[in-house]
């Protein structure tokens, strides 16, 4: 446990000083508001659409498919670091685990979830 | 006990003064000129005391004072509280994450063992997916919380090309791990020690995947798609000013270190010179007597780690500007169809050799 204590003390020293740049433009910079300014940037325009409405439902799939693949990535993880002590019957299987989420890839490739037009 | 916690902070206090100190504002200034001269320009060159401009080298310190003293602009609509954490989630991580790459190998100094990495962990390099992920959290509440839609698309679009390429990232390494049998960056890095031994000879196809999927996980050039500036002017950080601008600036160099150091560590042979062993550097300085030598030594070896960073570094900042920008779907299609396809079959060969 105590090689964790290192990245502790890294972790405060890093808060501590993002916490500090915050602080620092929050206090030094002149704060002068007006309703114009305010706007929020759209090239000069007044904004006439939220952004907070419906987006493609493409992006929800990409989430959909990064967590079966990452989950894979995290099964190899140990397997890969075993290898060579697993041998051949290791390597096998998670071979044919590997064919099975490819054939995953391929049904979500056909089935056209990959294209963005 | 006590000389162990020197030696601890000593080491923190040595990363946090190189990066946050020297490669963070220097990289700032590096990019401009690099960009300069390779679009046959002079580059930024006007910032002076007493008239001395050291080349411009000044200009990272001009735009801090320059940036410290902007308004902190939040718009209207906006949510404060998230506006301003994001750039926090953003920075933090990406400083953190340096801390288990090892910068030298392990020395005996005065009967004091020195190991030269912050934390030496068993889970190197999950630690540092782990941490690198979770800098997507910043994107994407700077982006949703501007109440902006530039800003809003722009997270979108980060959000989507973070994930996808992050499964080819986590493939990418495997092949390595296979190899070297350890998720130790120390181990890997001892492991290097033979030239032909690196990562780069053993797993050519996974150093290719690494760094398309590295520079896709640090948003640079080909893959800017969420920061765009033709398309969606700054992406997700549109609304942002002052410091907290400059704070996703930092992390985005800050992780163009750490992915240097990962490169180094995993594929370029880590703190060791081609062709010459420890040992041989060991007798080269033996006039220095034993403790001298073994410091001359660690000395060296901290040279040749730093100078293989800084060749990375060059290499990231020249694919920056040399390339032209992908388009969305090109770079999703790239993503799932050839990096993940790539990896999962570099996997099978690397598995099928490593067994014959």
């Amino acid at each position: 446990m105590s090689e964790y204590i290192p990245v502790l003390i890294m972790l405060i020293i890093g808060a501590g000083t993002s916490a500090l740049i915050l602080v620092a433009t929050t206090i030094i910079g002149p704060k002068k508001s007006f309703a114009d300014k305010m706007e929020p940037f759209e090239c000069g325009e007044s904004p006439i659409v939220s952004p907070k409405l419906r987006f493609s439902v493409k992006f929800y799939l990409v989430a959909l498919f990064f967590v079966i693949f990452d989950i894979e990535a995290v099964f190899l993880y140990p397997w890969a670091v075993l290898f060579k002590s697993l041998g051949l019957f290791g390597f096998v299987e998670m071979m044919i685990f590997l064919a099975l989420l490819g054939v995953g890839l391929i049904y979500i490739w056909k089935k056209g979830a990959l294209e963005w037009e | 006990m006590i000389a162990d916690l020197i030696e601890a902070v000593a080491k923190i206090l040595f990363i946090f003064g190189v990066n946050m100190g020297f490669f963070a504002p220097v990289l700032g200034w590096v990019e401009r000129k690099q960009s300069a001269v390779m679009q046959d320009r002079v580059g930024a060159n006007r910032a002076d005391i007493f008239g001395f401009t050291l080349i411009g080298l000044l200009h990272p310190v001009a735009d801090t004072i320059k940036l410290l003293t902007k308004e902190d602009f939040i718009p209207a609509g906006a949510n404060k509280l998230f506006h301003t954490l994001a750039p926090f989630i953003t920075l933090t991580p990406a400083l953190i994450a340096f801390s288990v790459i090892p910068f030298g190998g392990q020395y005996e100094i005065y009967g004091h063992t020195i190991n030269l990495v912050i934390a030496d962990l068993d889970v190197g390099i999950l630690f540092i997916f782990a941490f690198a992920s979770l800098s997507i959290y910043g994107v994407v509440l700077g982006g949703w919380s501007s109440n902006n839609n530039w800003s809003f698309l722009g997270a979108m679009r980060a959000s989507a090309q973070m994930l996808s390429y992050e499964v080819a990232m986590g493939l990418a390494i495997i092949g390595v791990i296979m190899v070297y049998g350890s998720l130790r960056l120390t181990d890997i890095g001892a492991m290097q020690e033979n030239f032909f031994k690196w990562g780069i000879f053993l797993q050519p196809i996974g150093f290719i995947l690494f760094i398309a999927c590295a520079t896709a996980e640090n948003k640079r050039i080909p893959f800017d798609i969420p920061e765009a500036e033709t398309e969606i002017v700054a992406g997700y950080f549109t609304e942002y000013s002052s410091m907290k601008f400059i704070m996703f600036w930092m992390a985005e160099f800050l992780e163009m270190i750490t992915i240097a150091g990962i490169i180094t560590t995993l594929f370029l042979g880590a703190w060791h010179i081609p062709f010459i062993s420890s040992k041989m550097l060991l007798s080269l300085f033996s006039f220095a007597g034993a403790n001298g030598a073994t410091i001359l030594v660690m000395l060296t070896n901290i040279a040749t780690f730093f100078t293989k960073i800084i060749f990375m570094i060059w290499f990231q900042m020249t694919i920056r500007w040399t390339l032209p920008r992908f388009r969305y779907d090109q770079m999703m299609k790239l993503g799932w169809k050839i990096l993940l396809p790539l990896s999962l079959i570099n996997i099978f060969i690397t598995g099928l050799v490593l067994l014959l």
